[in-house]
């Protein structure tokens, strides 16, 4: 069911598109050997190509190029094997050439499409209709001193990849997704970290809203949001702003307007008349960049495996499309399951274990999967004592747990404290008899008919033999001593 | 030894066989600086220390037998090009005391090859002008004068005007220099020696100030072709640092010049016969072909359809670029900064750019500004941008039957300091020969060819195919035989 907002008047359908802005992973900057690393003391990685002094000359970094062609790859985009930077042109104090270097006419990636998947399990296409390079500019600081600001430049410079989408977008839900997706794939790709915390992703989001079957009304553009919880809440809070002007009788004016976390709302940044003149024009300092459909088939040879094609694998090979899911959000995630998987342990076995106590423990930690105490290679070590049953499933749980608290190996745990699973028949039988012996009344009882009471015994036998029974000895053993129950 | 009528061929030789030393040629030149600069103001900052000190280190890697291409030789180097530690103005207020941190390529390799640098050479602003009158710190006066009137203090062309009037003054054995629209050539012809603007991408424009990116090339003005080639040799190759350098072999120019001009086919363009071209400059380009023909060149008569829109597409080109490239001043990181208590950014901006720049640079950032601007970047920049590429498919289509163009550098002699100053077009004018080699990235080489009437010297341009600057000297060599060019200027060291 479509999403709609619902306004004095009637229904109204929400349009969207988003502008993401992608820091590229990079050692250094799109046209300067400056470092790029983050959180570094003030204008300490700055060359004089970014602080924009006489005479100095940009130089693309091919890096740079690399990456933006396999992010465009990840995109499903044409790649432009021909494309331009043009300079933007505008006055700010952080902006030391004067104007930004961007790619307008013609940028380096083109169409494309990615798919989102939504809570009710249905999948949508969005269209892109662009990734262009472009640099960073510096960061102006107001706060440090009364009467002065204060530049740093260490950004100056920094290759961004602006990601353009099709207005495709008709709910916060699916602002929300496609903001998640782009995240998911660049951090796939190794192409940018998706760090939103750090200024590393942040999206201008462009909503209108419509009556059903409407052309597109007329869209503001929010800029800077640098969340997916953000986003979705930016989407709904500017859409329901644009269905009260438009049911109040008045006109929605193009403008640039900035979310406001902590209400909820959008305020006006500047309108359509004060938009600048960026008087954009080919940069004269770089050539065209040019580049052969070969050298981009070796890029595109040499991309990882992304998340929809991993999904699609591990549900091939018996997890649930839930399961699948929830493995491949994050890529660490996907190759830690992988890692866990090896050569042939049993795929819904790792996932289960995975998902569930193991992921458990790293919550209740706080704790990201590449931080974990516990390798891969350790949890397959403990996977692979309940599969030739040297321990039983409840025991793994709790030597997970301790090789959570202690760092220690599972077989070291294992034997350390004697959680060697019991396979001899005959203390089974001994632990069994006298569990039966204590309870006449329930042997009784179970005798007559009361099948439910198969489990008690169960407990109590695994509770006499200290958890360390097998649990398929046990049952047998159960079943041949008690019998069938009658009736 | 009169150090400073040596040309740098005769220089080098000398300093090999001893016969001076790089000293005695430094001193002999920062003498002849100290007598004449008071006057000419050809020099905006003299180094004298520095160059003394390079001497004597030039004369001690001689002495070990380690002498560089172009060791112990006194070079002005205009100041447009960054010198590491040395103050760098491009002659606007807007810099101020800026000294640059870095050195730019072309001058690095000039001291790579042993140059010695005796200062920074005056400019037009920001290479903004064609008589060295925009200035912030002062005209530059030609050292040629006219017979009948003496006193009457010429322009000694621009925006190299510095460069070519040191060089010409004796006050320099060479010089580096700049040509974005004619700025080589059109001061080298009107202070009687060579340069040249070698084709767009020979040399790096790394650490040159930049005035119009696309159009900017560096090239050396010289007492002769062949200085000239050896300068240029030394400034030239592929820099990692300029992406539109480019990445070809260096030739030996100087050898070039030696190849006479036999089985050449020499280009006149109809065009370049301007309505009221003055009948002396008309004159010395028919006499020029004359020279080429009797050394075996074949005169080809041929047409180059869109020159007459190369002054204004240049004067919309350039300015756009300009406008753009000189947003850096701001009075923000470097240079000057004019604000006042508790002004806001956009004053600071005001006032800064107010004061620092002049009105020439002002005009043309205003123009450019205008002509990227919504609504009429179409009907002029990307017009320009299209005439441009029709004005290069003319050349295209010529060297399909000519080998180089031979035409007159500039439409006149040197005019007096105070003639065509109020109107900016007319001072324009002055490049009608020289911007098309710029738009279409062509090597120019301005050659003195004779004296006009009052006896100020005139030059032929030589235009060549990109990257073949071999066959332009050549042809200028043949010419500067043939012309027997040994009047010399009035004032001179």
């Amino acid at each position: 069911m479509s999403y709609t907002l619902k306004g004095e008047t009637g229904d109204w359908e929400v349009v969207c598109g988003l502008e993401i802005h992608a820091q590229v992973l990079s050692k250094s900057k799109l046209f300067s050997g400056a470092a790029t690393a983050f959180g570094a003391s003030p204008n300490s990685q700055v060359s004089f190509v970014d602080a924009g002094f006489p005479g100095m000359l940009p130089v693309i970094n091919a890096e740079c190029i690399a990456q933006a062609v396999r992010t465009g790859l990840g995109l499903n985009a044409k790649i432009n094997l021909w494309s331009r930077f043009d300079r933007k042109n505008y006055f700010y104090a952080d902006l030391p050439q004067g104007y930004q270097i961007s790619q307008f006419a013609h940028p380096i990636v083109g169409e494309g499409v990615v798919e989102i998947t939504l809570a009710d399990g249905s999948v949508k296409k969005i269209g892109i209709t662009r990734l262009h390079l472009e640099q960073d500019a510096g960061k102006s600081q107001h706060d440090q001193h009364p009467a002065k600001s204060f530049i740093d430049l260490n950004r100056s410079g920094v290759a961004l990849m602006e990601i353009v989408s099709e207005p495709d977008i008709r709910s916060p839900e699916e602002a929300g997704a496609y903001l998640a997706k782009i995240r998911q794939i660049t951090r796939y790709l190794g192409t940018c970290d998706g760090n939103m915390d750090e200024g590393s992703m942040r999206a201008d989001v462009n909503v209108s809203v419509r009556r059903a079957g409407e052309e597109f009304r007329t869209r503001c553009e929010v800029k800077n949001v640098n969340s997916v919880r953000f986003v979705m809440q930016a989407v709904e809070a500017e859409a329901r702003r644009q269905i009260e002007v438009w049911e109040s009788g008045g006109t929605v004016e193009q403008e640039t307007r900035l979310f406001d976390t902590a209400r909820g709302t959008t305020r006006s940044m500047r309108s359509k008349e004060d938009a600048h003149d960026y008087r954009y024009f080919p940069d004269p300092d770089l050539p065209p960049l040019i580049f052969t459909q070969d050298w981009v088939d070796g890029l595109r040879a040499s991309l990882p495996e992304l998340p929809d094609a991993r999904r699609a694998r591990y549900v091939a090979l018996g997890l649930s499309p839930y399961d699948a899911h929830v493995l491949t959000i994050e890529r660490e995630t996907a190759s830690f399951f992988e890692a866990v998987l090896g050569e042939g342990r049993d795929a819904k076995t790792v996932a289960n274990w995975l998902t569930g106590d193991f992921f458990g423990h790293l919550n209740k930690r706080g704790l990201g999967i590449e931080e974990s105490p516990v390798p891969a290679t350790a949890l397959a070590e403990l996977l692979d004592l309940i599969a030739d049953k040297t321990i039983n499933g409840k025991i793994a749980k709790d030597v997970l747990e301790i090789m959570f608290d202690e760092g220690k190996g599972a077989a070291a745990i294992v034997d350390e404290r004697g959680l060697r699973q019991v396979v001899d028949t005959g203390a089974i039988e001994a632990a069994v008899d006298a569990v039966l012996a204590n309870n006449p009344g329930q042997v009784a009882q179970y005798r007559g008919g009361k099948a439910g009471l198969f489990g008690f015994f169960v407990g109590q036998t695994m509770k006499a033999m200290a958890g360390k029974g097998n649990p398929a000895l046990v049952n047998d053993v159960l079943k041949a001593k008690l019998g069938e129950p009658s009736g | 030894m009169n150090g400073t009528e040596l040309t740098i061929a005769e220089g080098l030789r000398a300093l090999d066989k001893r016969e001076i030393s790089a000293v005695e040629l430094t001193q002999a030149h920062l003498a002849g600086i100290a007598a004449l600069n008071p006057r000419l103001n050809a020099y905006i900052t003299v180094a004298g220390e520095a160059a003394l000190e390079q001497a004597r280190a030039s004369d001690a890697r001689r002495g070990r037998g380690e002498a560089g291409a172009l060791d112990g030789i006194p070079l002005g180097i205009k100041d447009l090009f960054c010198t590491e530690g040395l103050r760098t103005t491009a002659a606007s207020k807007i810099l101020g005391e800026f000294t640059p941190p870095y050195e730019s390529t072309v001058s690095a390799q000039l001291k790579r090859d042993g140059a010695v640098f005796l200062g920074k050479l005056n400019l037009d602003e920001f290479a903004m002008g064609s008589s060295n009158t925009t200035s912030a710190f002062g005209p530059v006066e030609n050292p040629w004068s006219r017979a009948n009137d003496p006193s009457k203090r010429l322009v000694p062309g621009g925006s190299s005007g510095g460069s070519a009037a040191a060089v010409a003054a004796r006050i320099a054995m060479g010089a580096t220099a700049t040509d974005t629209g004619g700025s080589i050539r059109q001061p080298a012809a009107f202070c009687g020696i060579a340069g040249i603007k070698p084709t767009y991408g020979r040399c790096s424009r790394f650490g040159i100030v930049a005035f119009a990116s696309s159009l900017d090339q560096a090239g050396p003005v010289a007492r002769s072709v062949e200085d000239c080639a050896i300068l240029l040799r030394s400034m030239s190759g592929f820099d990692p640092k300029d992406s539109t350098s480019a990445n070809l072999p260096v030739p030996d120019f100087a050898a070039a010049c030696g190849r006479g001009v036999k089985g050449l086919r020499i280009g006149v363009p109809a065009e370049y016969t301007l309505p009221g071209l003055a009948p002396e400059i008309d004159a010395l380009w028919q006499q020029g072909l004359d020279w080429l023909r009797q050394q075996g060149a074949e005169i080809v008569p041929i047409s180059l359809p869109h020159t007459k829109y190369a002054l204004p597409t240049y004067y919309v080109v350039a300015p756009a670029e300009a406008s753009s490239n000189l947003a850096r001043y701001d009075g923000v990181r470097y240079g000057l900064r004019v604000a006042e208590r508790d002004s806001d950014l956009r004053d600071l901006y005001e006032r800064t750019r107010a004061a620092g720049f002049g009105a020439e640079v002002k005009r043309r950032i205003m123009i450019g500004t205008y002509v990227l601007s919504a609504g009429y970047y179409d009907a002029y920049y990307l017009k320009a941008q299209k005439v441009r590429a029709l004005i290069a498919r003319d050349f295209t289509q010529a060297w399909e039957t000519v080998d180089a163009i031979v035409t007159p550098a500039t439409p006149s002699a040197a005019f007096p300091m105070d003639e065509k100053q109020d109107d900016p077009v007319t001072m324009y004018l002055n490049d009608v020969f020289t911007v098309t080699a710029n738009l279409a990235g062509l090597p120019g080489l301005a050659v003195p060819a004779g004296l006009d009437g009052q006896g100020l010297p005139l030059g032929l341009q030589v235009i060549g195919r990109p990257f073949d600057e071999e066959t332009v000297f050549a042809v200028g060599a043949a010419i500067e035989r043939a012309a027997n060019f040994t009047a010399k200027p009035q004032v001179m060291a």
